[in-house]
């Protein structure tokens, strides 16, 4: 699961990671960051994202200030229906991120709707589909958020 | 309170939402489907960036890829008048990528604080909540740790572009 990256690739991942510039040409801005040509960088790029390396590339939006809402929620799946609950709940655009865990709350998602309003919509639609009870877990303080990684 | 983004501001958000043209110029390129001059453009998203509603323009690696295979969400039932105190505490540690307050779910679920560790193998992990667990002391009436096993989605937002 671990890709093959040289160290060039590391290089840019670690760049992009903390910022893309706001420039005409700004592979030329990148490429002299982490010593390389414009089109190498950007050939890299491509590659990285059709390979899945990277999952998003371009801004990171605060979803609520821009009106909008993220939650964080669970269920309790079944281990014998797991991959048709797992198919039923990524079907909904709501569904931004989901991840198996290990415990008996063993599904997590992120919902992300464009009002407030709209999780309450997105939870109904999930346990209509599952018929298990979503547990909801908006956030009340963020205290930090930071997702970068060494590459 | 931050005013809601006006028509154009949505329709780039549209525009980028499943990422930037991986073209040379990808500001011109976004311009010509909005019909807008690359000059506006960057000063819409500068003005986004200045106000928080993008945190940042760049590439979000998928951590397995990266070699981060470990991923705990460590979670704490922790006393509420001590809350801000100590999650901003854990948010400073290096290795939490998130740090929340969120609602409990009794009796299911009587964690309060959400703390994200990342490692490239478990042992890093569960060092790291060790020292959660050690910087929280007595305020701290239990916790637990959740890997994840499995990515099932991982897109990011959507809004509407109809």
């Amino acid at each position: 699961m671990t890709a093959l990256l040289d160290a060039l690739d590391r290089r840019l991942i670690n760049t992009l990671q903390d910022g893309f510039p706001l420039v005409d040409e700004p592979w030329r801005v990148v490429a002299e960051a982490v010593g390389s040509t414009p089109e190498e960088v950007l050939e890299r790029v491509r590659r990285l994202r059709e390979t899945g390396v990277l999952t998003r590339f371009g801004p990171m939006f605060q979803i609520e200030r821009l009106g909008g809402r993220f939650v964080l929620a669970a269920l309790a799946v079944p281990e014998a229906r797991f991959d048709k609950v797992a198919a039923a709940v990524n079907a909904l655009p709501e569904v931004a991120h989901n991840y198996r865990r290990t415990h008996r709350l063993n599904m997590w998602f992120v919902l992300a709707t464009e009002t407030p309003e709209g999780i309450a919509g997105a939870i109904a639609k999930i346990e209509a589909a599952t018929g298990l009870p979503v547990f909801a877990f908006p956030k009340h303080r963020e205290f930090f958020v930071d997702m970068r990684l060494q590459a | 309170m931050d005013s809601l983004p006006d028509d154009l501001d949505r329709r780039l958000v549209i525009a980028t939402q499943a990422g930037l043209p991986l073209v040379a110029r990808p500001y011109d390129a976004l311009a010509a489907g909005l019909g807008v001059t690359a000059e506006e453009v960057k000063a819409r998203l500068a003005a986004m960036l200045a106000s928080g509603r993008i945190r940042r323009i760049g590439a979000v690696p998928n951590h397995y890829a990266l070699g981060y295979t470990a991923n705990g969400m460590s979670v704490w039932d922790v006393d509420d008048a001590r809350i801000v105190e100590l999650g901003e505490a854990v948010g400073r540690l290096d290795f939490v990528t998130h740090c929340y307050e969120r609602p409990r779910v009794l009796p299911d679920w009587p964690y309060n604080l959400f703390a994200m560790v990342h490692g490239r193998d478990r042992q890093t992990v569960l060092a790291g909540v060790a020292e959660i667990s050690r910087l929280l002391g007595g305020a701290c009436r239990g916790h637990d740790l959740l890997f994840s096993t499995a990515i099932l989605k991982k897109t990011g937002l959507r809004i509407g572009g109809g």
